[in-house]
């Protein structure tokens, strides 16, 4: 049993510098998680070697692993930080900001570009147009809520964004996170009646068709979101549409 | 409504169509034919003049092996190089099938150049002849054989295990189960395709 936890993070003044790593060590305390880690550092941001240092950034909100801010890479695997235990963890701890998104400072990084391509896909459902689109409530049937609602829980974290050979700082691919979020959106009842767009959205630059079907998104989402399936889902839509779209008109 | 502004979606769905047909569907005919080897010189030599005797065998070879060869190739080439392989980090099934399915693209781009070279352009163009003698000679080399060898497996991997991702880019395949389902089919079909082409393979030895 040690009697102190030991990090080693990986810093970064600003987007443009260049980052750096430095090592800081506190005292053991049972049930203490990453964020909680950090906030005994921040208290006291001295290295291990005695330096004092400006503190650690990084970003978290709910603290229980609904926010998806405090995500970054620990110990080399993508997590959320707030349900990071240190007990489960080998030490020194290594924290780094994610490598797919523009680090910020720090382990902060900007997610942005997820919240663009929702925008993009057009992931969200109208619920008033010049006037109204339903009637009352929108029914959705057991079954059909059994197998949607898990989709719902993506909390716009990036780790299957991170963990994608095909994701890449550079490029446009929207990833595993919007193809569920278009899946999940294209099933609802008042969802659907955009579900062309959504796909014409896939079907641009970026879009489905550079997933290259690695599978890594599935084994990561913390909210064990079915990600392969709704790329399977919607590869099995946007043929159709392309039916639609070559032989419909 | 949203209308498509860019043409990368078609492509790759060209890539991926082309890579099942015609590529697929002439590597089951290539493997198939290249067998009647086992049943002796003869046999095999009937089979090279049936198909060299084929009407329209330039338009059938350009339109339907050529070019669609040529497209998959060079796209698939841009593919690879869109992608950034992360085994170390992420060494999952799936993730090492994603790297090995690029990696035998690659090879297989040499492999089949060159395999084209020898065994048909040369005879195009300096009319050698192509023949059961001709592939015993050149077998007669270790490294002709081993080469030829590494060649016949992998395109047996790369197209059986094409097949698995083909069925979810096209939506044939859904859910894991189905994936799963999948994965065993198209690694016993590797199996099956591999040694369909190694037996035809000895056969000239
Ligand atoms: C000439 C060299 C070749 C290269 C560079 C190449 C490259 C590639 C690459 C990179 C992929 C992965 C695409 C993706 O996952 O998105 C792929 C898929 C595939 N290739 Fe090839 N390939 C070659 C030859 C062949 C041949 C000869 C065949 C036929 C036997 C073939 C059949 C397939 C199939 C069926 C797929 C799956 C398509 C999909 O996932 O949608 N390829 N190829
Ligand atoms: S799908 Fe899962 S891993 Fe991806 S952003 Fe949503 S919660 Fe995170």
């Amino acid at each position: 049993m040690t009697n102190t936890i030991r990090f080693k993070i990986k810093r970064q003044d600003s987007p443009d510098s260049s980052p750096y790593w430095q090592e800081f060590e506190i005292p053991y305390k049972a049930g203490h998680n990453v964020v909680s880690a950090l906030m005994v550092i921040r208290e006291t941001p001295v290295t291990r070697d005695g330096k004092k240092v400006k503190p650690v950034v990084w970003e978290c909100n709910c603290m229980e692993e609904v926010c998806g801010a405090c995500t970054m890479l620990i110990n080399g695997e993508v997590k959320q930080s707030c349900s990071a235990l240190i007990d489960d963890l080998d030490q020194p701890i290594v924290l780094e900001p994610m490598s797919k998104f523009p680090v910020v400072r720090d382990l902060m990084v900007d997610r942005n570009r997820m919240f663009e391509n929702l925008k993009k896909s057009k992931a969200w459902v109208d619920i008033d147009g010049s006037w109204d689109i339903h009637e009352g409530a929108p029914r959705i049937s057991q079954e059909e809520w059994d197998r949607t609602y898990i989709f719902s829980r993506c909390i716009t974290c990036g780790s299957c964004l991170e963990v994608c050979p095909q994701f890449d700082k550079d490029n446009d691919f929207m990833g595993a996170q919007i193809i569920a979020q278009v899946y999940l959106k294209n099933t609802h009842p008042t969802g659907k009646f955009k579900s062309a767009d959504r796909l014409h959205a896939l079907m641009g630059k970026g879009g489905i068709a550079e997933c290259g079907n690695a599978q890594n998104c599935v084994e990561v989402c913390p909210k064990e979101i079915p990600l392969t399936t709704a790329i399977g889902d919607v590869g099995r839509q946007v043929t159709f549409q392309v039916l639609k779209d070559w032989f419909g008109k | 409504m949203e209308t498509i502004k860019d043409n990368s979606f078609f492509y790759r769905r060209l890539h991926s169509l082309l890579g099942i047909i015609p590529l697929g569907l002439f590597i089951l005919e290539h493997f198939f034919t290249n067998s009647f080897a086992m049943q002796g010189s003869t046999v095999f030599n009937d089979k090279i003049v049936f198909f060299a005797t084929l009407p329209y065998l330039i338009v059938i070879e350009i339109v339907f092996i050529f070019i669609p060869l040529l497209i998959h190739g060079i796209y698939g080439l841009y593919i690879v190089y869109t992608g950034q392989a992360n085994q170390i980090q992420q060494s999952y099934y799936r993730n090492w099938m994603y790297l090995i399915q690029r990696v035998t693209g690659v090879i297989l781009l040499f492999y089949i150049g060159w395999h084209v070279w020898t065994t048909r352009l040369s005879a195009l163009f300096y009319g050698k002849e192509v023949s059961f003698d001709m592939m015993h000679k050149m077998l007669a080399s270790p490294l002709v054989f081993w080469w030829m060898l590494l060649g016949v497996v992998l395109v047996a991997f790369h197209f059986a295990n094409g097949i698995w991702s083909f069925s979810i880019v096209w939506g044939i395949t859904i859910g894991p189960k189905a994936q799963k389902r999948m994965g065993y089919f198209t690694m016993g079909l590797f199996v099956i395709l591999a040694v369909v082409g190694v037996r035809a393979l000895y056969a000239f030895l």
